[in-house]
């Protein structure tokens, strides 16, 4: 067994709190250190009960014992990341920014881990990026003539965390910029909705596709081999309705059943975010740290 | 005069009636025609705001730059106002391209409990030296209390004003007035009302939030807008009125626009006819409506002065011989002398 790859966490909110849950059970990761702002943060409480070392000082942290970690999970806020991804540069840290600050190159898992494990800086869009962006791939995937693209994400108001909250504009805009990056089809539109009821809602992803002479049976197919990928490394990520063909538009409905750990099982938002971190982290490790000898 | 302002969202809220289908006619005709009517602002665009034509809640037939560009040309005396939902758009889609386009005035709205999504906008509004409001919408699905803390929230970001929406038409007088009284004690910022008619409330919970502290309603001419539609400025003007309140609506201007220019953008009537509205604020029998059309038709005069000359001489039930009469008056108006019919009236 090779020594695991050490991560920092930054940001001890409902992102940060729940990658260092789910390192709990990495056998490539291990946490160093888990670093934010706010000393009555839940996810400080937290990493202490666990025994892990944690630090006010968020960033400077980092700064100061650069050798606490290999790779870096931003999870701060877009404008904080902004100056983060400066001093990461510098300090030569592989970079998971889960903010919508889109410094680096975005990356989904399923369409472009590889090439993005060469990069310093990765960009996980959001998490309502995460949850619809593979299934309009897929689709234009079978699909040569897409006119229009638009997604629709509804998550619990409870799952959206202050960082969400402070930068919906950049997690409006960073969605629909995604969107049409992956898709290649400029006409898109993202829209996001938070719902306040309780018990809160499940997180909920709608995919609107418009184009002429669908062929369905080739867009079906496409869509369920790539909800298997997604549920490789999400569990909860699961077909509502299947793509079906209604009022001259494709619509494909997807819910994301969280795992549970830092919030109940509706925040399926952070499950498609922190869980994508975690794949493309223990990639990079297993490829980059450790030359590839580790065996799954 | 009133402190009371006017939110005009015909052009937005009544979007939702026709299915996002306004026209740029539309727009010009009714900027054109309400611009003098002395509302502060006329709110255009999508029903749900810049941004939100969509498959999710309808595409709209003009794009948001082309309304917001026609009504530029069309308005100069009232404030061209643009409404948004963070989570349909953004600053660089949408604000940036509305303040271009010439918008004076903001009005971001979110669901009630959700207030800190409004807060990028409105510091960036404010930073580009626009008005702002904030709104909290389907405010019955949140207590008084928490509607009181996001509302302390918007104020905190900088908005001149905090607009309660009751987007569903679920409000009782009992919940706009404790609603209403509880912002108006705890705010420094001004409060607006928006209210639906579901339940036949529009006019009476947007007057109960004016009693209440309200110094903003929003509403829409004929009550043009979303289900059973919004409440209807002209009526809410007439009870104003009536009440001896005045502010800076022109009655009769928007009379004119709901009576001559919204048959035209609506699919179907919503609202309640301008002739009885006058008839409602002159105290006078419903049934003599038809009467009086007829007459100022034949007389070639106003059947709304008609109308209101039936209030002053307290004509009752029965007495629709005097529509003729009074017609025959005022389309003589040397004949005419008011003093001497009221006294005659009392002979």
């Amino acid at each position: 067994m090779m020594r695991k790859a050490k991560v920092a966490i930054i940001g001890t909110g409902n992102i940060g709190t729940d990658i260092l849950l789910k390192l709990q059970r990495s056998e490539v990761l291990e946490c160093g250190l888990f670093t934010g702002r706010n000393p009555d943060s839940i996810g400080i409480k937290l990493a202490k009960e666990l025994g892990i070392r944690t630090s006010y000082d968020s960033i400077d942290a980092i700064e100061r014992e650069p050798n606490c970690c290999d790779i870096v999970f931003d999870a701060t806020t877009a404008s904080v990341h902004k100056c983060n991804a400066e001093i990461l540069k510098r300090l030569n840290k592989f970079t998971i920014d889960l903010t919508p600050a889109k410094m680096g190159k975005m990356c989904v898992p399923v369409i472009n881990m590889e090439e993005c494990l060469n990069e310093k800086n990765v960009n996980l869009i959001t998490c309502g990026g995460q949850a619809t962006i593979p299934i309009a791939y897929a689709i234009k995937e079978a699909c040569s003539n897409i006119k229009y693209i638009e997604i629709v994400a509804s998550i619990a108001s409870k799952s959206a965390g202050t960082g969400t909250r402070n930068n919906i504009d950049e997690f409006t805009q960073t969605t629909r910029d995604a969107l049409a990056h992956f898709s290649g089809v400029t006409n898109t539109k993202a829209i996001i909705v938070l719902n306040s009821a309780n018990p809160p809602i499940t997180m909920r992803n709608t995919i609107y596709v418009i184009c002429d002479n669908p062929n369905m049976h080739k867009i079906i197919k496409n869509v369920k081999e790539m909800e298997c990928k997604i549920k490789r490394y999400v569990p909860g990520y699961h077909l509502v309705l299947e793509p079906i063909y209604e009022n001259g538009r494709v619509t494909t409905i997807i819910e994301v059943i969280g795992q549970g750990d830092y919030l109940p099982k509706y925040s399926g938002n952070l499950d498609i975010i922190t869980c994508a971190a975690i794949e493309i982290a223990e990639k990079y490790a297993i490829t980059k740290i450790m030359g590839g000898k580790y065996i799954e | 005069l009133s402190k009371l302002r006017f939110f005009d969202s015909t052009l937005r809220d009544g979007s939702h009636a026709i299915q996002h289908q306004l026209t740029k006619r539309n727009i010009e005709d009714y900027c054109q025609s309400m611009d003098s009517a002395g509302m502060y602002t006329i709110i255009v665009g999508h029903g749900n705001g810049l941004g939100a034509s969509s498959l999710q809640v309808g595409l709209s037939l003009t794009s948001d730059q082309e309304m917001l560009q026609v009504a530029r040309k069309n308005i100069d005396k009232t404030k061209l106002g643009a409404y948004m939902i963070p989570g349909f758009g953004t600053i660089n889609d949408n604000i940036r391209p509305a303040i271009e386009s010439g918008v004076d005035l903001f009005v971001i709205g979110c669901h009630c409990t959700e207030a800190d999504t409004t807060r990028q906008y409105i510091e960036y509004i404010l930073k580009e030296k626009k008005e702002v409001y904030g709104v909290l919408m389907m405010y019955h699905m949140a207590s008084t209390e928490m509607i009181l803390e996001e509302a302390e929230k918007i104020q905190s970001y900088g908005a001149k004003g905090v607009i309660i929406m009751d987007s569903a038409g679920a409000s009782t007088p009992e919940m706009v007035k404790k609603t209403i009284s509880t912002l108006y004690d705890g705010l420094d910022i001004e409060i607006g009302f928006h209210s639906h008619n579901n339940m036949g409330m529009a006019v009476a919970n947007a007057y109960t939030a004016y009693k209440e502290g309200a110094s903003i309603i929003d509403g829409t001419l004929r009550g043009f807008g979303a289900g059973a539609g919004n409440c209807q400025l002209e009526a809410l003007v007439a009870l104003l009125e009536k009440n001896g309140i005045r502010t800076n609506a022109d009655l009769y201007r928007m009379l004119d626009t709901s009576e001559q220019l919204m048959p035209k953008i609506m699919k179907r009537d919503m609202g309640i006819e301008p002739l009885s509205i006058i008839s409602g604020m002159s105290g006078i029998f419903s049934s003599f409506k038809i009467h009086a059309e007829k007459a100022a038709k034949e007389f070639n005069v106003d059947a709304r002065d008609i109308i209101k000359e039936l209030g002053k001489r307290k004509a009752v039930g029965g007495q629709e011989d005097m529509i003729i009469e009074i017609a025959e008056q005022l389309s003589n108006p040397i004949k005419f002398d008011n003093t001497d019919y009221q006294l005659s009236s009392l002979l």
